[in-house]
């Protein structure tokens, strides 16, 4: 059973998570994006980017395993090897670039049990490392509850 | 890859659709670009385990496929503003060499200014299906267009 006394809370910010250019052309070829932005930086700066752009799902990459590490944290109860994601929402304040440094807090925004399945929201905001928002993600895991 | 022309974009246009095949070796090349190992993408006894017909695409993988569509559209990733997704059917990949078809379609339901910084922003509403279902509900995603 999950412990519903984290909903409303949120985690410690994680340690920046810094943005690989080689992770984005890693990123955007596994998701077959062959945008020029994505790959080569002349054309990224020609365009008036700092530096490659990042695919719109790439911030999964970091946030995926940062939410992993919670859910497999016995103090919150999760049933990981069972979980399904149920959707999953993401707002770019401004695009991801190649040498962002990255800082996710993890919200906790609400945990119900309905039909036999714990279904989990979570927000993480992700912010730069002058504070600056730059995206938000919502993410719905759904697990099933134990037999009674 | 050069952009449609988006100055006259009205809502009802139908964006170019496309058409995927998903092949084990893309799962795998996405779970090490993701970091997203869950055997379920890449271990049949485990998808058998847990009570799947097989080995089954990364959501969040169909959810980026699913936004080539939009991207290629508007020719700038750096453009989308916003991009949801319901997950509401798995997308079983075969272990042969053809893959999972993946079609997708996507038409704009919106036009309207920004209220922050006025720029024109049109919403897409996307369809994926695989094996004549749909997978994605509520999918929708906003791009900025240009001035």
């Amino acid at each position: 059973m999950p412990d519903e006394s984290y909903v409303g809370r949120q985690l410690p910010p994680t340690e920046p998570y810094q943005v690989g250019r080689e992770k984005i052309r890693e990123f955007a070829t596994a998701i077959g994006d062959d945008s020029a932005v994505c790959h080569d930086l002349a054309a990224a700066r020609a365009a008036g980017h700092p530096d490659l752009v990042a695919p719109p799902t790439f911030s999964v990459s970091f946030t995926m395993p940062q939410i992993e590490a919670f859910l497999r944290d016995p103090d919150f109860g999760w049933d990981y090897s069972r979980m399904v994601h149920g959707d999953q929402s993401i707002t770019l304040h401004r695009p991801i670039h190649g040498g962002d440094e990255l800082v996710t807090t993890i919200h906790v925004d609400d945990l119900r049990t309905r039909a036999g399945s714990h279904m989990l929201t979570l927000r993480c905001e992700v912010a730069d490392n002058a504070g600056e928002p730059v995206l938000t993600t919502k993410t719905l895991l759904v697990t099933q509850a134990a037999s009674a | 890859m050069t952009a449609v022309d988006l100055a006259g974009v009205v809502v009802g246009d139908e964006l170019p659709a496309l058409e995927l095949r998903v092949t084990r070796a893309d799962l795998v090349r996405y779970a090490g670009a993701s970091g997203d190992f869950n055997p379920i993408h890449w271990n049949d006894r485990t998808a058998a385990e847990v009570g799947l017909p097989g080995v089954i695409a990364h959501g969040m993988l169909t959810m980026a496929l699913a936004g080539r569509l939009v991207t290629r559209w508007a020719g700038d990733p750096a453009a989308v503003r916003s991009y949801g997704v319901r997950f509401t059917r798995p997308v079983v990949v075969p272990d042969d060499d053809e893959g999972a078809l993946l079609e997708l379609t996507g038409k704009v339901a919106e036009v309207r200014e920004s209220d922050a910084d006025g720029a024109r922003i049109a919403r897409i509403d996307l369809t994926a299906r695989f094996d004549g279902k749909t997978v994605l509900g509520r999918a929708s995603a906003e791009v900025t267009l240009p001035a």
